[in-house]
């Protein structure tokens, strides 16, 4: 089965559009959600409505950060995400914050973890930076594969039975099994505010049968995303910074 | 980890095995067969039993993902894997033959000869790097040929593909292959460098010419680090008939510096394959090994050597093109030739390791038998050679980025293709002729060329004049 993983959405409708109907057309049967569904982009509730609508048909969605910020005051965030989230927070009814406020940390299935930060210590919300942070956080599961989100960056780590570390910065398009004799974490790079200096808007599919994950970009209307960010009042440079991918 | 299910007879996911004909540190072989496949079939099974080497699995592991997205005449063709969780195996083509380890004892081969073998080997390198794949154990046995002639590289354990994660790239403190060949770069820890297989490349031409491996068989790491500040005996030193052409290729192989040696496997076997092009440098002279005070200098100064940035298979191969310029120096216009000189200096202007070659086609008479001499007496051949270069000296290119080729040919466009794909060439340049007779009576050359061609195709046509018809006609190739 073609799993279509998305993660970092942060309210951005056009890109998360884009990817859905990316994902489809590629045969993607099951969706995972690797959390902060919200934050920085100007439609929550249409992002956090059409979350709710794919968990009801099956889909895995975990917390982020930001989700976890619409319900607690105690996480501390940098002045623009923090204008973001208490924008968002008017924003949402009591369904969709509950459904933010309910979303599991994190969710093993065959072998796969779905989590949104470094798997060691979830509620810690680390980024998963360099080949010690993807030893730290495989060191914490027996999945086969854990995929994570979080830095907005894509990356490719592996552990080997003799706990050597690998990374990787992966092609777009280009499949890579994930070998059953070492254990994998799949970084995924952002759907609604990519940092790694590509606009387009990343996701990845996985083939639970053959193993293979194919990191994807897809190129959406960044245009609009960005004036509906101007037009609601958020700061500038959020909306700045999805033309740059940055 | 489960016990292998090997042996005679068994059945693994529809492969019968056969018999075990090979078993190395690393692998056992064995012969396979399955219904619907109809090619001989080998299965590659690695140690995986405790105590063994545990770099037999990341090898395999290597090999695993590599060997399945490799294609064409120069690779064995990969039939299905089996994963660790189970019995891990790959089942490939079974190439006929030996490997090149069998002529160890007739070497040194005949300068020609090894030249014709070694320009095998760097076309199949270059597809090899096209396909994003750094081989990085190039020696003698993991190199065998098809009936057909075509160089087939095996054994992929220690190779490095530019789109998929390298797990060889943590593994071991020293670097991992076969000491003799392995490039200095290596030394260092670089493995994206496609340079490397051409310095291995080197080696095994060196050796397979002069009896001799440059660097000797030391396995240790003080005797392999060497290779970092020392430079091998020049081979004219070992044997005084060699020709200088030939030593000028070799000791560009063996650079110490990547950026010094060719930049593409492309180069090498075009100079390979036109050794009285090869323009010779100090290299090709040198009797003895540099002085002591540059081995001293290099050893103590190796901060030159330190970071550099991540390479491209892909992106160093781009920048590395073989162009073919088509000149019709005799009857073509002068703004024609002038057109495709102005396209020829811009599309090298952005690609300063390009080489290019300036090709005439001297065309035959189909019935009539032909002279060499005109009739004033001098020969055609060598005018048009000369007419090439003068055509190429303003491009102020470096004489090891030029060739001049004169093709004798009754199809003047099949002769440039046949060039084209013989050399391995990237880019083609042509002329146009416009509204000339002789276009109309024998069809354009340009035309068929860029149909037919395999690589990109530029057609030039001098700047129009004010006045010029603009009809579709006029404009066309």
């Amino acid at each position: 089965m073609l799993l279509a993983v998305f993660s970092d959405i942060h309210g951005n409708r056009q890109a998360f559009e884009t990817c859905l109907k990316i994902a489809r057309a590629k045969g993607a049967k099951r969706f995972v959600l690797l959390g902060d569904f919200v934050g920085y982009g100007a439609d929550p509730e249409w992002v956090v409505d059409t979350a709710m609508e794919l968990v009801a048909q099956g889909a895995v969605a975990v917390r982020g950060n930001h989700d976890q910020a619409i319900n607690s005051t105690a996480e501390t965030m940098n002045a623009e995400a923090q204008i973001a989230i208490e924008w968002t927070r008017g924003r949402l009814d009591t369904a969709q914050r509950r459904f933010l406020a309910e979303l599991p940390m994190q969710v093993e299935e065959d072998g796969r973890l779905f989590v949104h930060a470094e798997a060691s210590h979830p509620q810690r919300w680390h980024y998963v930076r360099s080949t010690l942070d993807a030893a730290k956080s495989l060191i914490a599961t027996r999945a086969h594969v854990t995929f994570c989100g979080h830095i907005h960056r894509p990356a490719l780590y592996s552990m080997s039975v003799t706990a050597k570390m690998t990374s990787f910065v992966p092609k777009t398009d280009v499949p890579v099994q994930l070998l059953r004799g070492r254990q994998w974490l799949a970084v995924l790079g952002s759907v609604g505010q990519p940092r790694d200096g590509d606009p387009s808007a990343a996701f990845a599919l996985f083939d639970t049968e053959s193993c293979q994950i194919t990191y994807c970009r897809a190129p959406y209307d960044v245009a609009t995303a960005a004036g509906r960010i101007r037009d609601n009042g958020l700061p500038s440079w959020l909306a700045e910074r999805l033309s740059q991918g940055c | 980890m489960p016990k292998p299910l090997v042996k005679s007879g068994a059945e693994i996911d529809g492969y019968t095995i056969g018999e075990c004909v090979h078993a190395g540190g690393m692998a056992t072989l064995w012969t396979v067969t399955h219904p619907g496949i109809d090619v001989p079939l080998l299965m590659k099974i690695p140690r995986v039993s405790e105590g063994e080497d545990p770099a037999a699995i990341v090898s395999f592991e290597m090999e695993m993902m590599i060997l399945p997205r490799l294609a064409g005449p120069h690779v064995p063709a990969c039939f299905g894997t089996g994963d660790f969780a189970r019995q891990a195996y790959v089942v490939i083509e079974r190439i006929p033959g030996a490997t090149l380890y069998k002529r160890l004892p007739e070497l040194p081969l005949p300068y020609d000869e090894a030249r014709q073998l070694v320009a095998r080997i760097a076309t199949a390198l270059a597809d090899l790097h096209r396909q994003n794949v750094i081989h990085h154990d190039i020696k003698p046995s993991s190199i065998m040929a098809r009936e057909s002639g075509e160089v087939v590289l095996i054994d992929y354990g220690l190779s490095h593909h530019n789109h998929l994660p390298d797990l060889l790239q943590e593994e071991f403190r020293l670097p991992y292959g076969t000491a003799p060949y392995m490039a200095p770069e290596r030394l260092l820890g670089v493995r994206d460098d496609a340079r490397s297989d051409l310095f291995s490349l080197g080696v095994l031409l060196y050796f397979f010419t002069t009896g001799e491996r440059p660097f000797g068989e030391g396995e240790t790491l003080r005797a392999m680090r060497r290779r970092l500040w020392r430079d091998p005996h020049p081979p004219r030193k070992l044997r005084p008939d060699y020709p200088p052409w030939l030593q000028e290729v070799v000791l560009r192989c063996l650079e110490i510096e990547p950026v010094w040696r060719y930049p593409t496997a492309s180069q090498l076997a075009f100079d390979l394959a036109h050794p009285d092009q090869v323009r010779l440098t100090a290299r090709s002279e040198r009797l003895k090994r540099d002085s002591l005070g540059v081995v001293w200098r290099r050893r103590f100064n190796q901060g030159a050597m330190a970071p550099r940035a991540k390479s491209d298979v892909a992106v160093q191969i781009a920048s590395s093109p073989i162009l073919a310029v088509a000149l019709d120096t005799a009857e073509g216009a002068p703004e024609l030739n002038e057109a495709l000189r102005v396209t020829t200096e811009r599309i090298l202007a952005t690609l300063p390791s390009a080489r290019l070659a300036c090709v005439n086609v001297l065309k035959l008479n189909r019935i009539a038998i032909d002279r060499t001499l005109d009739e004033q007496g001098s020969n055609k051949h060598i005018d048009r050679l000369v007419a090439l270069r003068h055509w190429a000296t303003p491009l102020k290119l470096d004489e090891s980025r030029l060739s001049a080729h004169v093709l004798e040919a009754v199809d003047p466009a099949a002769a440039i293709l046949e060039f084209a794909e013989a050399n391995q060439v990237d880019h083609v340049i042509i002329g146009a002729r416009q509204n000339s007779f002789r276009r109309t009576l024998l069809g354009s050359v340009s035309a068929k060329v860029a149909s037919e061609a395999t690589c990109t195709v530029t057609v030039v046509r001098p700047p129009r004049m004010a006045g010029d018809a603009g009809g579709p006609e006029a404009g066309e190739g």
